[in-house]
């Protein structure tokens, strides 16, 4: 009995160090007949960034989308297992895509701000979940500019269209889109792969300043940006995790020949 | 098939040099030219037509009677052109169309662009489109002897001619227009501005509300005011159904002539070469081209100020 007590306490503790925010079990995913994922298991920590790694195809972005179930609007998609957001199992059947949606947010590959202006990109979330305040709306433009970094550079034309600004500042905008409804999760699907170097490291930087207050899974097709960037990394290929590993032990000591050769280069 | 003994680049150096082949490359552009510079030809002749024939027509009768007067007896013996019952008509029936054609064909836009799986939409597409090939002439009939009929048990009072089942029926015609022609600008807003709202947690129905209807709006309003100018210059059903009173009124039970079908009413025979009334009809049409002129300006302008380019 007191060894059982015992064995609880240490368990919360352990919770109460890293909670477990996104926990994936035993996914599988088929496109059709094709299967694009097998028994994924992956755990991801609160406030932490979770790095994906892995060749064209191998499944990494299907995962990322499998996580906001952004995955099922192609129709042949089917999906068995469970990834559970904060212990409830996303695929169930009544858990709302909406409600999870808003709680895990979503960076995509190509900058895809709304053909509106930057204040309105911004304002779009909150509006559609029942925000009506001019002052408040204000205030999460604001707010949600600066956490993405934009704000110094757009202030001054908050009405002008999204488009005319430069790809890095379009993808600071969709961060800032995303920041602007309070997610606990960002899920970027390589986003920087449409961008210049210089806008590249303002994302690194953005990533590592945001970690302090949200959950980050980040694709990348980038080794030395998982590197940069992650505190733990998932090495993908043909639908399978390889590996899974904090990033300096995947990195500098990798348990598996074939991380080996991929994070060496040898192919990939 | 001397050439076969030459190499590959002399062949080609002795192809261009034929002497055909340049010749060919000036006549080209010069026929092209040519079949795109008849249909200016032709306008510019349609025009101007219809502004000396005018011209006449406002020497008989002054510009301010016809534009201000509501009496339009062209037969009687003391003929009068006052053309306002003329647009009076033309712009009920108009309208009349567009309250059916507006909300039946977005709303299918929505559902055939947002809602609709693949294979839905690959049938009932070409299905609506159909609805366009039919001849003006069959919904003419379609509306006297079909629509007005049961029309009449929900407003007894209805003439056998009357503006209101010409008016549904040209709307019914134009569906095809305004869902095929939003459906296109609908559908062709990138699927990532949808992803960026889905994955902000809204529903569809805000995705299409907020986001894919301002970004086609140019064209869903194009589509609009081609359906309108569609409807000024349709003929045939108001000719048929809607009969050809020329008096002045706002009620849709009754019979109304339009622009067209007083046109068509004057052709046939009534108005004799020379005669006041056969000038009448250049000024009508003059009229009715200076309609749809206005409309595809107002198109452009509005298009253009609403445009979110992506």
């Amino acid at each position: 009995m007191i060894q059982l007590m015992e064995k609880e306490d240490a368990a919360t503790a352990a919770d109460q160090r890293n909670e477990i925010v996104l926990d994936t079990r035993e996914l599988n995913l088929w496109y059709g007949p094709e299967q694009a994922l097998k028994n994924i298991a992956l755990q991801m920590s609160e406030k932490q960034v979770t790095a994906i790694i892995g060749p064209s195809g191998c499944g990494k972005s299907t995962y990322i989308k499998s996580l906001n179930r952004m995955v099922e609007m192609n129709p042949l998609v089917r999906i068995t297992g469970q990834v559970m957001f904060k212990k409830r199992n996303i695929f169930h059947k009544n858990y709302s895509v909406e409600e999870l949606r808003t709680q895990v947010g979503m960076v995509f590959q190509k900058p895809n701000p709304f053909p509106k202006s930057i204040y309105e990109n911004v304002a779009y979330g909150p509006r559609i979940h029942g925000i009506r305040k001019k002052k408040l709306l204000d205030e999460i433009v604001e707010k949600s500019l600066r956490d993405a970094a934009l704000w110094d550079e757009v202030k001054d034309r908050l009405n002008e269209n999204a488009y005319g600004l430069s790809g890095g500042q379009q993808q600071r905008l969709c961060i800032a889109r995303t920041l602007s409804i309070e997610p606990e999760v960002i899920l970027m699907d390589e986003p920087t792969s449409a961008l210049d170097p210089i806008s590249t490291l303002k994302i690194e930087e953005l990533v590592q300043e945001l970690k302090q207050d949200y959950t980050i899974v980040i694709v990348t097709h980038n080794m030395q940006q998982a590197a940069r960037v992650s505190d733990q990394t998932a090495f993908f290929l043909n639908g399978e995790v390889v590996e899974f590993n904090d990033t300096v032990t995947l990195f500098s000591n990798p348990n598996d020949q074939r991380t080996e050769d991929y994070i060496t280069g040898r192919f990939g | 098939m001397a050439n076969n003994n030459l190499g590959v680049k002399e062949q080609i150096q002795q192809n261009l040099q034929k002497r055909n082949k340049r010749l060919m490359e000036k006549a080209v552009p010069l026929l092209l030219f040519t079949a795109a510079f008849i249909s200016v030809l032709t306008t510019i002749g349609i025009v101007l037509t219809l502004v000396f024939d005018t011209f006449q027509f406002f020497r008989k009768v002054p510009f301010w009677e016809f534009f201000t007067s509501t009496d339009l007896s062209p037969l009687g013996k003391d003929p009068s052109f006052g053309i306002l019952p003329l647009i009076n008509g033309t712009i009920i029936s108009s309208l009349i169309a567009m309250c059916v054609a507006i909300p039946i064909g977005l709303t299918s836009a929505i559902y055939l662009s947002e809602y609709a799986t693949d294979r839905v939409r690959k049938l009932v597409k070409p299905m609506m489109e159909v609805l366009a090939g039919i001849p003006t002439i069959v919904y003419g009939f379609f509306a006297y002897s079909f629509v007005t009929p049961i029309l009449t048990y929900i407003i007894p009072d209805l003439g056998a001619k009357n503006v209101l089942s010409p008016g549904i029926v040209m709307g019914i015609m134009i569906i095809p227009l305004v869902a095929s022609l939003s459906e296109d600008a609908m559908s062709s807003v990138p699927n990532s501005m949808r992803e960026g709202a889905l994955a902000l947690g809204a529903t569809r129905f805000e995705v299409t509300l907020k986001v894919i209807i301002p970004a086609a709006i140019s064209g869903i309003i194009a589509s609009f005011v081609l359906a309108v100018s569609r409807a000024i210059g349709e003929t045939m059903i108001v000719t048929i159904a809607s009969g050809s009173s020329k008096n002045f009124t706002f009620d849709i039970t009754e019979s109304m002539q339009t622009m067209t079908a007083y046109i068509v009413e004057f052709t046939s025979g009534d108005a004799g070469s020379g005669t006041v009334g056969y000038y009448s009809l250049y000024a009508v049409g003059f009229t009715l081209f200076f309609f749809t002129l206005i409309m595809n300006l107002i198109a452009q302008y509005i298009s253009r100020k609403f445009r979110e380019a992506y």
